[in-house]
């Protein structure tokens, strides 16, 4: 197959843009289009300051590549889970996060849980009893908290994660199935900061494919972490995937489509009714917006767990900052 | 030589004078989910197989709940 903009030996045949490209052509293509959502969707402008939530996967680390060939002011955040699925998942996804920054020269924080709150994330699962044997539901709320809490403490405008279509796609099947009104009504490639001095959410890669993604990684020659986390084997989003992937091999397009048209309908006012601004206030102990009465959800839970281990209860304001280690 | 597909670390023989995307398939995977590799670059999966050629299958998705 022959690249259409060169005629040299194409590397990637895109069946949902009609399109092959050679390597070269494939590299400045890409960022092209990751340019066009970023602002499409208002996202960010080279005057924000940008923290990128980087995993070690190919997707957050080909996006702050990107990020950086087009010249933002990105740093990356790595945040240490402590998990391990007999292949040390963490361990080697925070050195590949952190081989990626130096040999870039770009700024990577890292925060690890367990050395900053008292207990790896398979461990907070098991203590809190939440999540069905599974630790994603902690794991998220711990992301989620620390990512906003860095992006507050180092002042940054815009925090970006590298959810790509597929992933997109995956959770608005999910909750297309279920008829989750107020989810799909908040599902969206930005979101504005809910409170002055937070930073606004978006994802660059909402319109690029997952197998794009992977090939902009092999083609730039970036060292990702390949094995997934051990906890995502048998998820109801990789169940998802696997069926919209089926449906894309008949349509190819048909992944891209079923999401532009939600954006669409979304627009067209057909979830609004669902919409509901959550109602936000400051935690009473660290001062992170919850929707949760007195104290959020994260400091409950961390407090629950260090009584467990019988540590220090009440955390003091002074932890609640994470211990943020940076580089280079 | 038979022509060889590798996929996660298992190997699996395909025939040469099929195309990838058909080898791919006939191992039971699905053609969007995997990218093919010949000596370290990307090939496009209508790539007809020759013997002897060695091709790694790199598996494009992953991620959990988040
Ligand atoms: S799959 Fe792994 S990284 Fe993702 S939410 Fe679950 S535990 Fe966390
Ligand atoms: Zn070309
Ligand atoms: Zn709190």
């Amino acid at each position: 197959m022959k690249c259409r903009k060169c005629g040299g030996a194409a590397v990637i045949n895109m069946r949902q843009h009609k399109l092959a490209l050679c390597a070269e052509d494939y590299l400045a293509w890409l960022p092209e289009q990751v340019q066009r959502s970023i602002e499409k969707y208002e996202m960010f402008s080279p005057a924000d300051k940008v923290l990128v939530a980087v995993s070690g996967g190919k997707d957050s680390l080909g996006l702050w590549d990107i990020l950086a060939r087009l010249g933002y002011q990105a740093d990356g955040l790595y945040i240490g889970l402590g998990i391990h699925g007999g292949f040390g998942y963490s361990d080697q996804s925070r050195a590949l996060s952190q081989a990626f920054a130096g040999a870039r020269g770009l700024k990577l924080h890292i925060v690890e849980v367990e050395a900053a709150y008292g207990a790896t994330i398979p461990e907070l699962a098991v203590i809190s009893n939440r999540g069905h044997g599974r630790p994603c539901s902690v794991c998220g709320l711990n992301k989620r908290y620390i990512m906003n809490r860095v992006a507050h403490d180092g002042g940054y405008t815009a925090l970006v994660t590298g959810h790509n279509l597929d992933d997109e796609v995956a959770v608005l099947m999910q909750n297309t199935l279920n008829w989750a009104g107020g989810y799909l009504a908040r599902q969206a490639p930005v979101l504005a900061a809910t409170r002055p001095g937070l930073a606004r959410k978006a994802k660059p890669l909402c319109r690029i494919y997952e197998r794009e993604m992977a090939a902009y990684a092999i083609v730039r020659g970036i060292d990702y972490i390949y094995d997934e986390c051990p906890h995502a084997v048998g998820s109801t989003t990789l169940y998802y995937k696997e069926l919209l992937n089926q449906l894309e091999e008949k349509r190819p397009g048909a992944k891209l489509q079923f999401y532009l048209s939600f954006l669409q309908a979304k627009e067209a006012g057909l979830f609004s009714a669902a919409a509901s601004e959550p109602d936000l206030h400051a935690c009473q102990r660290c001062g992170q917006p919850t929707t949760a009465p007195g104290e959020c959800s994260f400091c409950r839970l961390w407090d629950k767990v260090r009584a467990v281990k019988g540590l220090p209860t009440r955390l003091p304001a002074s932890m609640l900052q994470p211990h943020v280690e940076t580089e280079p | 030589m038979p022509v060889k597909l590798v996929y996660r670390g298992k190997e699996y023989e395909a025939n040469a004078g099929s195309t990838v995307r058909d080898a791919v398939r006939k191992i039971g995977l699905q053609p969007e989910t995997v990218l093919a590799v010949l000596d370290g670059k990307l090939i496009t999966d209508d790539t007809v197989l020759r013997e002897g050629m060695q091709i790694r299958l790199v598996a494009v998705i992953s991620g959990g709940a988040g």
